[in-house]
């Protein structure tokens, strides 16, 4: 009969609520798509595009000589420019070099001393091919500049396109993070009829969704840790802003993206409908909110859409705390756009919210 | 009460609304205590889709209560009602002397809910899901305890996602366990186990039982309700055609006994006119293809039956007797088998 008795221990609303978090804690850990998408992906990405847009050293660009008299002269002079490659070749066989790509510029030396250039203004490294030839041909003529220059390089990190990537990569990660880990996973329990069970048991409603929020603001730490951890001591992106800083604007993007989650799946019963509008709402922004370029790149009249997309207000806040160090009350637009869109989206979402 | 037949008149009686109500033998629990639940006149529509129809019933303390009934006859929709997740349309509901939209979380904190057919998070382990539904009642009993109880203590550190579905079944019941429920709801608490994970779940419930706890659930099988209900109420599209303790509405077809005949020529159904008014035999009714009768003694009504085949020169082919049960109630009240649709 002891079996049957109860416990006599007496669990409080706060007991409830720290088991509705460590429920989260657990199956967020134990999901392994989870930790693949929030853990591995960003590391994957930031590998990957910063192989592709490393900072390269400049590159020695092929010009071409047309075959003829002065043609080795040319192209001795040429060929010991810094930075150029020069080949002789038959006026056909250039031109179709040109055409190609393969060559950057074609260089016909005239009889009469003249020098002409044929090249695609168009293309940047067939201007940069033509002032490197030119400078080497009228050098090579006699001219002396006038004014005396000299160069001292730097290398600073913050330029880099690194650098410019990986608070990108935040962002994105808190996007995707308040989406599949609220809007996502609240389908999903109320496809299992999950959510219309724990309603049947004397849980209170509200606690259950401040536990979810709370989660997510507890795994947004640890995600924006790793990946700026990850940046700084891999690729030295500097980290310039305060950490109260950057995680209070982290805090603002996870319960931002958690609303836009919460209303995203606040009424779908079926996965493919959280599904399609999961990618409504998350592919614009993917391409127009700068995570991988600058949203500056889109045309003027695009702009004013752009900005108050909530991942551009988030990403541009992060690049400024994080590259700049800059204060946050020195960015009173962007941080108003994030806070109108979690105000709104909480308030339609849990007016609109379904349990079962 | 009358034996039930199987001519116009039951068919009649539940066309028309009029359950069949056989009184329930006194209960142990004392007569003066507060009904467990209270349903009165309660309707519910969706749309143009009326799912429940003016039921109307009681469910003591101590007692175990059943609807038993096709799918679709709206017994989800009832408890569901009873358990405060849905509203009702029309109708009185009180649980435990209290109406829902007034302190539900006071009603939740004395009710275990196992719903149908519900997917507890697949990424947890069995104890730590317990320990969840702890941690939601002031008051309840040690998880533990409740697993052992459900026997899954070899279980307890294993993922939900790798249990057998009688394993899991049995959780969702130790779910609803937990918080130490003086009323147990159980929506088709058995559908699609296998036998013995069947037998399980029927363990723990009559444990539950046995501590003088009230049990309301819902079946579409009548092996089920007669093993645990002491009353069940026979629910078909919406509303209650039968209403009374299992044994006593199959006594009411007026004889505990049913045998079926098959027959391999000749016309069945008038084969099974002429076995009305055989010595023993009650009613004879055509179901399937196969006569039916509803027999009070064996011994008689068999040799008179296969003397009667022979007369008419009907060639028997299959003839089998069995225990009268809740399905020939259903279909001598219906037409229909329970799990017809």
């Amino acid at each position: 009969m002891s079996e049957l008795a109860t416990d006599g221990r007496e669990s409080t609303r706060l007991d409830a609520f720290l088991a509705l978090c460590l429920t989260r804690f657990r199956e967020f850990f134990r999901e392994s798509e989870i930790v693949f998408w929030g853990f591995a992906f960003p590391i994957i990405l930031s590998f990957g595009l910063s192989l592709a847009f490393r900072n390269r050293p400049a590159e020695t660009l092929a010009v071409a000589v047309v075959a003829g008299p002065q043609a080795a002269g040319a192209a001795d002079v040429l060929g010991h420019a810094p930075l150029l490659k020069a080949t002789v070749m038959d006026e056909e066989a250039a031109t179709r070099a040109l055409a190609l790509g393969r060559v950057a510029v074609v260089v016909r030396p005239r009889a009469d001393g003249a020098v002409e250039y044929r090249l695609d203004p168009s293309r940047s490294e067939s201007a940069i091919a033509r002032a490197r030839a030119d400078d080497a041909v009228q050098r090579a003529a006699g001219r002396r500049d006038p004014v005396p220059v000299s160069v001292s390089e730097v290398r600073e990190p913050g330029g880099r396109y690194i650098d410019f990537l990986i608070p990108g990569i935040v962002g994105m990660n808190l996007m995707s993070g308040g989406m599949w880990g609220v809007g996502f996973n609240l389908v999903d329990m109320r496809m299992k009829r999950l959510l219309k069970r724990l309603v049947a048991a004397p849980m209170r409603r509200a606690d259950f969704l401040a536990a979810h929020l709370t989660m997510r603001l507890v795994f947004m730490v640890i995600e924006v840790s790793f990946v700026l951890g990850f940046g700084h001591l891999v690729f030295g992106v500097p980290v310039r802003g305060g950490l109260p800083a950057i995680f209070a604007v982290g805090a603002l993007g996870a319960l931002c993206f958690g609303g836009l989650g919460l209303l995203v799946g606040s009424r779908a019963r079926r996965m493919e409908t959280v599904t399609g509008l999961m990618n409504v709402v998350m592919m614009p922004m993917f391409v127009l909110s700068g995570i991988f370029f600058s949203a500056d790149r889109f045309p003027q009249a695009l702009q004013p859409v752009i900005r108050v997309l909530p991942l551009t207000a988030l990403n541009d806040v992060l690049r400024a705390v994080i590259l700049e160090g800059a204060r946050l009350s020195a960015l009173p637009l962007p941080l108003a756009i994030l806070a109108a869109w979690t105000a709104v989206t909480f308030a339609v979402g849990l007016k609109l919210f379904r349990w079962s | 009460m009358k034996g039930l037949d199987y001519s116009a008149a039951g068919f009649l009686r539940a066309a028309a609304g009029v359950p069949l109500v056989v009184p329930a033998p006194s209960l142990d629990a004392s007569p003066d205590l507060a009904p467990s639940v209270v349903v009165r006149d309660l309707h519910k529509t969706y749309g143009d889709v009326e799912a429940v129809r003016g039921l109307s019933f009681e469910v003591a303390p101590g007692e175990c209560f059943g609807l038993l009934g096709p799918n679709g006859a709206g017994k989800t929709t009832t408890i569901e009602i009873l358990e405060g997740l849905l509203a009702p349309t029309a109708g009185e509901v009180v649980v435990l002397g209290r109406r829902w939209g007034r302190d539900d979380q006071a009603i939740r904190e004395r009710l275990g809910v196992c719903l149908q057919q519900t997917v507890l998070s697949e990424k947890l382990h069995v104890d730590e899901t317990v320990q969840l539904f702890r941690s939601f009642y002031r008051h309840g009993r040690a998880p533990d305890a409740v697993i052992r109880q459900v026997e899954l203590t070899e279980k307890a550190k294993a993922r939900v996602g790798t249990l057998s579905g009688g394993q899991k079944q049995r959780l969702a019941v130790a779910c609803a366990l937990v918080g130490d429920p003086e009323l147990l709801f159980l929506d088709e608490p058995t559908t699609g186990l296998d036998p013995q994970s069947r037998r399980q779940v029927w363990d723990i419930v009559n444990d539950f039982k046995t501590n003088g706890r009230t049990v309301m659930l819902t079946t579409h099988y009548m092996d089920e309700a007669e093993r645990l209900c002491d009353r069940v109420a026979i629910v078909d599209h919406g509303r209650i055609i039968a209403l009374g303790p299992p044994r006593e509405l199959m006594t009411s077809l007026g004889g505990e006994h049913m045998v079926e005949i098959a027959v391999s020529d000749g016309d069945a159904g008038a084969a099974a006119a002429a076995m009305e008014g055989l010595p023993g035999v009650r009613a004879a009714h055509l179901t399937a293809g196969r006569i039916v009768l509803t027999v009070t003694e064996p011994h008689l009504a068999v040799p008179a039956a296969l003397e009667r085949l022979r007369a008419g020169s009907w060639k028997l082919s299959d003839l089998s007797t069995r225990h009268a049960s809740l399905e020939d109630v259903f279909v001598s009240l219906t037409g229909r088998h329970l799990r017809d649709e």
